[in-house]
């Protein structure tokens, strides 16, 4: 085991190498290039024994996965943002095909306007493409997470492929000592990859993803739902292997202070941090506030969001993508649904914010936690999202006045 | 009644689909009878797809994989990259694509592997339209050719892709024709063992799309050399060979006529085109001299 100075981009990439995925294609975008240009250097120089791939698009990049992951091997690219869009397509292949990649995604916000910068709206529009969702909050987290997902997304119970999430710049571009553990022990926690059930093989051959009839198009989907369900027992198990191995450990969901408290916020990513420090600061005062933190989105561990909020009075939710046309944010629906499936009747407020790149800096985590207190206190609980960072003078941003055109 | 069951001799089962007189199924046979089975194939979605199969069934005896419209290159160049770093390097990895997924949508991640110079064989089975999805005009649909969606007639020449890919400087690009089975089984085999990227892009007349007797399949093909309307030749390291000489060609109307697609044609169409093909002819003619 080594300390290193590494950001998310440089933990993903290294995570990558421990796993010694072998061909690589990535196409750059920003906040994740640093993961293709890193990857391309450890080919390079020789520290990977890969082939990397110069694709010229993120579509390319996936496909160029699926087709040498169907030969039996481990493969590895990366994207954000529009680049995951561009995916699109292909995700649903991939997660369909039962191939186990392991792909971290930069989180940023989606055209249009343009920006560069985090939100969750990319990885949110791919929540139903069959791939499992965790989000880390920190690099070493990226680094731990990516590692521990090849294990679950090549267990033969799960054969699903998986995203590790992170917040685009955030997290990506932050640098912290990550503890990075020796190749050695890597290799004796993950083996090397063995295609299962879909393959290309000359001496075995078979032909994958024809047209399939309605009479059997469901019972493959429901073959990916059951996937889906052993991953909620899968990931638990692989995360305490991981922690006797590594020693750090993970769960579906992290709750911080919830015990006895009258309010908790339901976090998502690198805000989970901040969230804490808010709460530590609200305690102080005297407020019994408290954190849930979903790591595992896809599958959604409704059951352990319940049992962890079993309790709690209020509950509130910090969606980081917009969530339109919905009431509200997409982790919030998510959560009301978890909880009403109790016949509870908890108030659960849906907070919009951090939307491209806007800090979700602790006074405005405290404005969330001072709504859900005077809900606590007696105030109206709101159905629709309440979008707790937007400006006054939202309405007249680029406005631009009828019948002056030059 | 009789049970009739019978295997197949080839590498691809009978009763396939396939329209009665359709050009792309004797070139699927043709293609794979050349490559052996140690070859792994990617097809599209379009005609070809007949032969991936449906449900549990495939037509085909070798290891494949139905991809999207648009991404048959990336697919084959991941395979052979996953080959390769198994040590694999007998095997030939075959992406079978219609004009549609080749010249359009497909357009950009084939160039990505011809640049990458990806050991792939490319096959592009030209039958001018998107014929799966009901006759649509394709990029490589010729001028004044009637199609669903140029219902008056296409008033814009075709592409001509194998252009782009020698601009690729791909070590093996060439030109086939159903109807010269000789010339294009020598072209797979070249192109099997070019060492790079090797594009074929095979003239496929469709009898359901062009609007001809399906007993004429073949003679549509050799029509369409004879008439220089597509010229038969190969392109290996950059050096132009023409391999199908004509040196009586027959006026382009001979070949447009055999086809209702080309009914509303106006005269001077027709003799746009026939002055088109020459002048194409005679710059293949010096580039292959020179
Ligand atoms: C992204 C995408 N858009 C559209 C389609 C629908 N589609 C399926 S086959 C096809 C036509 C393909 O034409 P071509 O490649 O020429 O093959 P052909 O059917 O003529 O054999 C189209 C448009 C698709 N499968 N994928
Ligand atoms: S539509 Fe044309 S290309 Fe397609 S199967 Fe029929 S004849 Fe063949
Ligand atoms: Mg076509």
């Amino acid at each position: 085991m080594v300390r290193k100075l590494l950001d998310g981009n440089g933990a993903a990439a290294e995570a990558m190498r421990l796993a010694r995925v072998q061909v690589i294609a990535a196409y750059p975008i920003t906040p994740q290039s640093p993961i293709a240009e890193k990857l391309s250097q450890f080919v390079a120089d020789g520290t990977l024994k890969a082939k990397y791939l110069r694709v010229e698009s993120e579509h390319s990049a996936m496909s160029c996965l699926i087709g040498a992951q169907l030969t039996g091997v481990r493969t590895g690219t990366a994207t954000s943002s529009v680049g995951l869009a561009l995916m699109h397509e292909v995700l649903g292949v991939a997660s369909g095909l039962r191939l186990p990649i392991v792909m971290p995604v930069v989180n940023r916000s989606l055209v249009s306007p343009w920006s560069l910068w985090c939100d969750h709206q990319d990885t949110m529009a791919e929540r139903d493409s069959g791939w499992i969702q965790l989000y880390a909050a920190d690099a070493q987290e990226v680094l731990d997470l990516t590692l521990l997902a090849y294990r679950v997304a090549e267990d033969p119970r799960v054969l699903t492929p998986i995203m590790v999430c992170m917040d685009g710049f955030f997290v990506s571009h932050t640098s912290q000592p990550v503890e990075v553990p020796d190749q050695e022990a890597v290799d004796r926690f993950l083996p090397p990859y063995r295609p299962q059930n879909l393959y290309l093989d000359v001496d075995d051959p078979m032909f994958v993803n024809d047209l399939t009839p309605p009479a059997d198009f469901t019972e493959m989907r429901y073959q990916q739902k059951v996937g889906f369900e052993a991953a909620l027992e899968v990931l638990p198990e692989v995360m305490d292997e991981f922690a006797r191995h590594f020693g750090r450990r993970y769960d579906l969901v992290e709750t911080y202070r919830c015990e006895d408290a009258e309010a908790v916020l339901v976090t998502l990513g690198s805000m989970s941090g901040t969230g804490k420090y808010v709460v530590d600061q609200l305690r102080a005062q005297g407020q019994k506030v408290g954190l849930l933190r979903v790591v595992s989105f896809r599958p959604f561990p409704a059951d352990r969001v319940r049992a962890a909020l079993s309790r709690v009075p209020v509950v509130g939710v910090m969606d980081r993508s917009a969530g339109l046309g919905a009431e509200v944010g997409p982790v919030c629906t998510e959560v009301r649904a978890a909880l009403s499936a109790e016949g509870r009747q908890v108030p659960v407020v849906g907070f919009v914010g951090g939307l491209g790149g806007r800090d979700l800096a602790p006074k405005t985590l405290a404005a969330a936690f001072s709504r859900l207190l005077e809900i606590r206190a007696g105030a109206p609980a709101p159905r629709t999202s309440q979008w707790i960072d937007v400006r006054a003078d939202a309405l007249q941003l680029r406005e631009v006045p009828a019948g002056v055109r030059h | 009644m009789y049970a009739i069951k019978h295997q197949a001799r080839g590498l691809v089962s009978h009763g396939v689909s396939t329209c009665q007189g359709c050009a792309l199924e004797l070139a699927v046979r043709v293609i794979l009878d050349v490559l052996g089975e140690r070859t792994i194939i990617v097809i599209p979605p379009g005609c070809a797809a007949l032969f991936s199969g449906f449900g549990n069934e495939t037509a085909l005896r070798i290891p494949g994989v139905q991809g999207n419209l648009e991404n048959s290159a990336a697919i084959a160049a991941g395979i052979r990259a996953g080959l390769e770093v198994q040590g694999k390097d007998d095997i030939t990895v075959l992406a079978l694509a219609g004009d549609g997924g080749t010249v359009d949508i497909g357009l950009q991640s084939l160039s990505g592997a011809m640049e990458r110079g990806d050991r792939i064989l490319y096959i592009c089975y030209d039958n001018e339209a998107y014929m799966n999805t009901g006759i649509q005009g394709s990029g490589s649909t010729p001028y004044g050719a009637r199609t669903t969606t140029t219902p008056a007639g296409k008033p814009t020449f075709r592409k001509n892709v194998l252009e782009i890919a020698v601009a690729h400087r791909i070590p093996y690009v060439a030109s086939a024709s159903i109807a010269y089975l000789e010339d294009f089984r020598r072209k797979i085999a070249r192109a099997r063992d070019a060492g790079g990227t090797a594009y074929i892009h095979l003239h496929s007349p469709c009898p359901t799309g062009w609007g001809y007797d399906p007993s004429q399949t073949i003679r549509v093909a050799e029509l369409a050399v004879q008439t220089l309307c597509w010229p038969l030749y190969e392109v290996v390291e950059g050096k132009t060979r023409i391999t199908v000489k004509v040196n009586k060609p027959r006026p382009v109307a001979e070949y447009l006529q055999t086809q209702s697609r080309f009914r509303s044609m106006t005269p001077e169409e027709i003799d746009q085109v026939q002055r088109t093909v020459e002048a194409e002819y005679q710059r293949l003619l010096e580039r292959a001299e020179a």
